[in-house]
């Protein structure tokens, strides 16, 4: 059983998203299915992180079948400490994606649904790969849903977001797919647990390259601002909450386990840009004219500050990293499905337009308020143990970057600040009329979740940090 | 007397199933009445497709050991099996998916006949082996082929296909006939394993000759610069025949000319391979880039094929074992998506009444969820996407080259495969994306639902469980190839 439960994770998702498409169901009906399975997948992770033995280094819950013997590819799926937790997030955030769609009742539920949940899928399926051509194949698998999701169920400017979008993606995924044969012929195997270190840069970069289109770090970030706007905020959740955990998380197990040489010359650029990443996200999150901009420049912040952890490359920065990807993974989904929440009531996410929102939604208001108080790092918040630890494992490597760090931590409160201010408090803003009416039960249902397992981790940050763990694999 | 060969009947049976079906379907033609003509000629070609497959996978089985047959004229061996097998399965595919075309009731036996006939050249030219039952093949393939392009004379472009496809593929016929005559005068020796055996590696006139069969045989695979023809025939031609044309002739092109590179020219390896990484470039340039600008999916689907034609010539180039097994499983699932492709693209020509644009492909997702689906589906596989055999088709490429040690070769297919996400998500787009109000909701003929067409229905879903089944499936289909292409000296 324990080792079916990795494949589990996956396929069950996949199947829900198969029956979704093929059960000939009434139509509302479908969307309680997707979230009965969600919620499954849910119940299932749990089971896993009962199952799993947090002090032993060893890959777990391991599965193995031969694909094709001919150059070593095999169906093998497992977890590390680290993996499991993302697992994790994908389940809550994909539940909670799909109880919000549920409740919004999106049109044509059947393709909506399934496709939510292929996606899913397909994201535990990329955390839990443990051979690199299964890791391509959910990578890639993770594009489809999501161009067809902002392409048919976007706002207006849907189709230069999905084209955009896709042609970073592509771009940067392809080259990997090159890195990856060349690699795994080397290397007699595309079995990660078998395959050893590299010293080749090229390859390092091929990696590299596709993992910051998606994360995405500063200057590959061209498609962010479209998709996470474009998008159904539920889309947008997930893919700034999960999505690009995944390229944080590929960085991690590929990047920089089995490339430490290169990963090492490369660190001085890559804390480049990623510090040009964070302080450039957060001046734009400052400066953005609505909810969803703000959400996602501080998202790019957010990724150049767990770059920073990961390339800190030492046990504090990873652990912190791995903190702050569940962090900002809650934080950013709780935040753009609230940002869907305000934009129904108002019409609109202009922050011009908003405003006052406080008055008579005092739900609305406290939700808003501790996920803001979360994602701006104050003291004894999940964020703040985060961005600690990751600060002290990048001070390690040099003091300057730890400033530049603290610096953005300043910024981040600076355009937190700002947005529950401009949402919530000052002059009600000319959208906002008597009729938007404070959150509703099935949307308190939604978000609530997610913010408890925030102030979960506030209150017990080492959950994570201190479960991730036991040297790199 | 002539002495008379020794003929072994079962090396050649699929092409004889195949020739046979022909010339009883010009039978029909004459003999069954007018209204049992077009299921009794569909039902013929179908058989005689079957029972190639069929026979040809029992050669398969039954020829573990490489021989000749028949005076050392034909291969006997599995690598002609197993692309007999595809091209006769791309065969039975093609007849479901003619089967709803609105063909002159008068020609309907022909077109199925001829339709045998060019499976049967196809089956005889993949295990040539030597240079005039190479030709042999090659003409009587071509010339059914030709006039199959031009056969439906009501539709605009079908005779002007015919005779572009008619002149452009003489010239490589002639091409190939004329090289092939310097290859004999240069060794002497019409078998392939005799041209290799006799050496000559330094020959002028070999070299010259082997450059000009490479370049007759490009004709066929529809490799760029030799690609002229592809995009007119193929948008002219009736679309069935266009889908049959884009997968079963590059199959056998292509498995021929892995096989006579090999067996013919070992000692001018180092110049081929650089000739057909050459070609293959240039195929991947001009097919993906010219490919971005079309509006009408046929021709899209005609530059999609050229560019095809450089990634599977990518593991010809690469001229190792990998590489023999990379080609054959590659085009496993290429076949399947283009005869799909092109079946879902004849089911929308049928319903509009016009040709199949980009633009009034809009809608189609949605107005018939399965025929988007399969789409979709193809267009990713071609793409190289996980869960369709494309992506498995790539890597196996990829390998071969980098096998070989030319990993450029795997960054010039990269680089040609990001510009192909551009035209391959477009008709994806095309298909989804438009809202509801910009949908034209079908221009139907007289109402009603769009017309049923389940011989097309099966075909495509034939080809979307190959696409999709050879990513799954991949090691029985990888140990078919593989002992397939030891019948190749590596």
């Amino acid at each position: 059983m324990t080792g079916w439960l990795s494949t589990i994770l996956i396929v069950l998702p996949v199947a829900g998203a198969l029956a979704v498409w093929l059960a000939p169901l009434p139509r509302h009906w479908v969307g309680s299915l997707a979230t009965l399975v969600s919620l499954v997948e849910v119940g299932f992770w749990i089971d896993a992180v009962r199952r799993f033995d947090f002090g032993s280094p060893a890959l777990q819950l391991e599965q193995r079948r031969s694909w094709f013997s001919d150059l070593g590819v095999s169906w093998h799926v497992g977890q590390y400490g680290f993996s499991l937790w993302l697992v994790g997030l994908t389940a809550v955030c994909g539940a909670a994606a799909c109880l919000y769609a549920w409740w919004v009742g999106r049109e044509r539920p059947r393709a909506y649904f399934g496709l939510l949940l292929f996606l899913t899928g397909s994201i535990a399926g990329v955390f839990s790969a443990q051979d690199l051509l299964v890791f391509y194949a959910f990578f890639e698998a993770m594009l489809i849903p999501l161009y067809v999701l902002i392409g048919v169920w976007g706002g207006a400017a849907r189709m230069r977001a999905t084209i955009t979008f896709v042609v970073y993606t592509v771009a940067g995924s392809l080259l990997m797919l090159a890195a990856i044969v060349v690699y795994g012929l080397q290397q007699g195997t595309f079995d990660l647990t078998r395959t050893g270190q590299s010293g080749n840069d090229w390859l390092f970069l091929g990696f590299a390259v596709a993992f910051a289109v998606k994360a995405p770090l500063w200057p590959f970030h061209g498609w962010l601002p479209d998709a996470y706007r474009e998008s159904p905020a539920e889309v947008s959740a997930i893919l700034s909450g999960v999505v690009s955990k995944v390229a944080a998380y590929g960085f991690l197990r590929i990047a920089i386990a089995k490339f430490p040489d290169p990963a090492h010359d490369f660190r001085v650029p890559i804390l480049v840009l990623a510090s040009v990443g964070l302080v450039y996200g957060s001046l734009l999150a400052f400066r953005s004219p609505d909810f969803r901009g703000v959400v996602a420049y501080s998202s790019l912040a957010q990724m150049g500050l767990i770059t920073y952890g990961l390339f800190a490359a030492n046990d504090l920065g990873f652990d912190g990293s791995v903190l702050q990807m569940v962090n900002h993974g809650l934080i950013s989904t709780t935040l753009f499905l609230l940002a869907g929440m305000v934009e129904r009531r108002a019409a609109t996410g202009e922050l011009a337009l908003l405003g006052g929102m406080a008055r008579g939604r005092p739900a609305l208001a406290t939700v808003l308020m501790t996920t803001g108080i979360v994602a701006l790092a104050v003291p004894l918040s999940s964020s703040f143990a985060g961005e600690f630890l990751i600060l002290a494992g990048v001070f390690q490597q040099g003091w300057g970057w730890a400033v530049v760090g603290a610096v953005a931590i300043v910024l981040a409160a600076m355009y937190m600040l700002r947005l529950i201010s401009a949402v919530l408090h000052e002059e009600p803003g000319p959208a906002v009329t008597e009729a938007a009416l404070d959150l509703r039960g099935a949307e308190l249902a939604v978000v609530v979740p997610l913010v408890a397992l925030l102030l979960v981790l506030s209150a017990w940050p080492a959950a994570v940090s201190g479960h991730s763990f036991l040297g790199l694999p | 007397m002539i002495p008379r060969p020794h003929v072994d009947w079962f090396a050649l049976a699929p092409s004889l199933a195949m020739t046979g079906a022909a010339g009883l379907l010009l039978l029909v033609a004459v003999l069954v009445p007018r209204r049992w003509r077009k299921p009794a000629a569909a039902a013929g070609a179908g058989a005689g497709f079957a029972a190639a497959f069929a026979l040809a996978v029992a050669l398969a089985a039954k020829s573990p050991h490489a021989t000749t047959a028949v005076a050392h004229a034909v291969f006997r061996d599995r690598w002609a099996a197993l692309a007999q097998v595809l091209v006769a399965g791309c065969g039975a595919v093609a007849v479901l998916l003619s089967y709803g075309e609105r063909w002159r009731e008068e020609h309907v036996a022909e077109y199925y006949a001829l339709l045998s006939a060019a499976g049967a050249g196809m089956a005889f030219f993949v295990q040539a082996s030597n240079l005039m039952t190479l030709f042999l093949g090659l003409e009587w393939f071509s010339i059914a082929l030709y006039v199959l392009c031009a056969i439906d004379i009501d539709l605009v472009g079908s005779l002007e296909a015919g005779l572009k496809y008619l002149v452009v593929g003489a010239v490589g016929s002639a091409t190939l006939l004329f090289g092939s005559a310097l290859v004999y005068g240069a060794s002497g020796a019409l078998e392939f394993d005799r041209i290799g055996a006799a050496g000559g590696a330094h020959d002028s006139l070999l070299v010259l000759g082997l450059a000009m069969v490479l370049a007759g045989l490009a004709f066929k695979t529809s490799a760029a610069p030799f690609h002229m023809w592809t995009p007119d025939a193929y948008t002219g031609a009736p679309t069935p025949v266009t889908a049959f044309m884009a997968s079963a002739t590059k199959v056998a092109a292509l498995a021929v000319s892995y096989r006579l590179l090999l067996t013919a020219f070992p000692a001018e390896e180092h110049l081929w391979t650089w000739a057909v990484a050459g070609i293959a470039c240039a195929s991947l340039a001009v097919g993906n880039v010219a490919a971005l600008a079309q509006r009408n999916v046929k021709r899209l689907l005609a530059y999609s094929s050229v560019s095809h034609a450089g990634f599977m010539l990518i593991p010809v180039a690469a001229a190792n074992a990998l590489g023999g097994r990379a080609l054959l499983y590659y085009l496993i699932p290429y076949c399947a998506m283009s005869l799909g492709a092109f079946g879902v693209v004849a089911a929308r020509e049928r319903e509009l009444g016009a040709p199949v644009t980009l633009e009034n492909l809009a809608g189609l997702g949605w107005e018939r969820p399965f025929l988007g689906v399969a789409m979709w589906t193809f267009m990713l596989g071609f793409l190289g996407f996980p869960l369709t055999g494309g992506f498995l088709g790539k890597f196996y490429a990829f390998a071969a080259a980098y096998e070989h040690g030319w990993w450029w070769l795997i960054v010039v297919g990269v680089a040609g495969t990001i510009v192909s996400a551009a035209y391959y998500l477009a008709v994806v787009r095309a298909m989804y994306f438009r809202d509801a109000a910009e949908l034209q909701l079908t221009p139907r003929v007289a109402g009603g639902s769009p017309p049923r067409d389940p011989a097309l229905g099966a075909g495509v879903a034939v080809c979307l469980a190959v696409t999709v089944g050879s990513f799954f499936a991949v090691q029985p289909l990888v140990d078919a190839a593989r002992s397939a292409a030891r019948a190749l000296p590596f």
